[in-house]
């Protein structure tokens, strides 16, 4: 059983053993403290963005061990023994440089508040094998908002991905 | 915002959570997906002193098939629902509500049990659940038990589990052969809790409904079998062309109030809606 390992002013603070963009690593954190707060504050990553806070923007969408996740509807503590990616560790590792690319070139990023969870659902999207039709590809970013785009330029580049990849069915 | 301060344990067993539940009864709240719990406690909805993480329970995980019963483990999560070949063949209603909940995110870390214990009458699975007419295991301190899911649910966020009982598995009969189904739901933008859905289990005869069974969702205060409806639409022919045979049926099943912002009048007619839509759809596919 895990239990609490310290108590300061009152907020336990809880060792976790968790892979964040590869790299292993110990820390303490607050029991009541989310994923996407733990990230920005504590490890200043500060790409996973925080919208509404209760999960219905997409903003703080995270990879747990290799699917989607809102940031903020998980605890870090619940990360222990966990792998996490961020929109920085699959940058700096060259797994989103298709997207991103595809992003500019259709011009689906214009404040780029939504861009890094909008590229974390996209990138889940194109890494399973399935065809997808525009209209499948809209219900999977359903649940990332973007109030900029109206998502067209969004679908446009998510498909440029797929065509190319050849997984996309007309 | 931010959640109020609280403790965490993860126990390392089924009888440690048991227990960490039972020594704070009133205080502890069992932590499954958190997909709903965290949303209530950012908001400050909800403010338990205790969470107890159960989500790595092997106990609690697992799919099976026999004598006729799919069973789930509690932990089972909706993209599972989606993915498990098990459900799409013996219990295809529940690969097709599991599609209506949330968003690809929120599928990836919800579980089942999370969804039926937390009896959120707006939630896709504990109408399928009764639908279906599942068995939900449950378990405790005191020993394990069993709940017919037509009456676990008591009401708004209320279902028939005690103090320190958490949901273990649920079994799904399959689908009969001769049977169809049939389920939609109307929100306001996709992924969004519905303001009324209908699942429905039906024997079907030569394009003619027969023996129903039809649950309502969303505008409700909880998931039960509707009783007029089905008496009403037994022996029609598919499709049906207008809302007459059954509008006074769906005003009596309901029993629709007023309540912010949502008139009776408007949840009755997306009842009536629903109701041909989901019926029409279901003409010829048999499993």
């Amino acid at each position: 059983m895990i239990e609490p390992s310290s108590q300061l002013s009152g907020e336990e603070e809880i060792l976790i053993e968790v892979t964040l963009n590869g790299r292993r690593l110990k820390r303490r954190v607050k029991a009541r403290q989310h994923l996407a707060d733990f990230l920005r504050q504590e490890m200043e990553l500060t790409g996973t963005h925080l919208g509404c806070e209760h999960g219905v923007c997409g903003a703080c969408t995270v990879l747990i061990d290799g699917h989607t996740a809102r940031g903020c509807l998980t605890l870090a503590v619940q990360m222990s023994g966990k792998c996490v990616d961020t929109v920085e560790g699959l940058t700096e590792s060259g797994q989103l440089a298709e997207l991103q690319e595809a992003f500019i070139t259709r011009n689906a990023a214009q404040c780029g508040f939504c861009s890094s969870g909008m590229l974390l659902t996209a990138y889940e999207l194109i890494s399973s094998n399935e065809t997808l039709s525009r209209g499948e590809i809209r219900e999977c970013i359903s649940g990332n908002m973007c109030r900029c785009t109206g998502y067209h330029a969004v679908v446009d580049a998510i498909e440029t991905v797929m065509t190319r990849r050849g997984k996309h069915q007309k | 915002m931010k959640a109020r301060n609280f403790r965490y344990i993860r126990p390392a067993s089924l009888h440690d959570a048991y227990q960490a539940l039972a020594e704070n009864v009133g205080d502890a709240v069992p932590l499954a997906g958190g997909q709903s719990l965290l949303a209530t406690l950012n908001l400050r909805l909800s403010a338990p002193k205790l969470l107890v993480d159960i989500s790595g329970l092997c106990e609690l995980t697992g799919e099976s098939y026999g004598d006729g019963v799919v069973r789930l483990g509690a932990l089972t999560l909706h993209r599972q629902l989606l993915g498990s070949k098990l459900v799409k063949k013996h219990v295809p209603l529940l690969a097709r509500a599991a599609s209506y909940i949330g968003h690809v995110a929120i599928r990836n870390r919800g579980t089942l049990g999370g969804s039926l214990a937390y009896a959120d009458p707006a939630a896709e699975l504990p109408a399928c659940a009764v639908v279906l007419g599942a068995t939900i295991e449950v378990g405790g301190l005191q020993g394990e038990r069993e709940v017919k899911a037509e009456e676990f649910f008591k009401g708004l966020f209320e279902t028939d589990l005690r103090p320190g009982e958490l949901i273990l598995g649920v079994r799904f009969p399959i689908q009969q052969k001769g049977t169809v189904i049939g389920f939609d739901e109307l929100s306001r933008r996709r992924g969004d809790f519905s303001l009324m859905g209908l699942a429905v289990m039906a024997t079907m005869q030569q394009g003619r409904i027969g023996k129903a069974r039809m649950v309502y969702f969303g505008s409700v205060d909880r998931v039960r079998l509707a009783r007029s409806v089905p008496s009403v639409v037994e022996g029609l022919e598919l499709p049906l062309q207008s809302n007459s045979p059954f509008e006074a049926a769906v005003r009596k099943d309901l029993d629709a109030e007023d309540t912010i912002g949502l008139r009776a009048s408007t949840k009755l007619q997306l009842a009536t809606v629903l109701t041909r839509r989901v019926l029409n759809s279901m003409t010829g596919a048999t499993v």
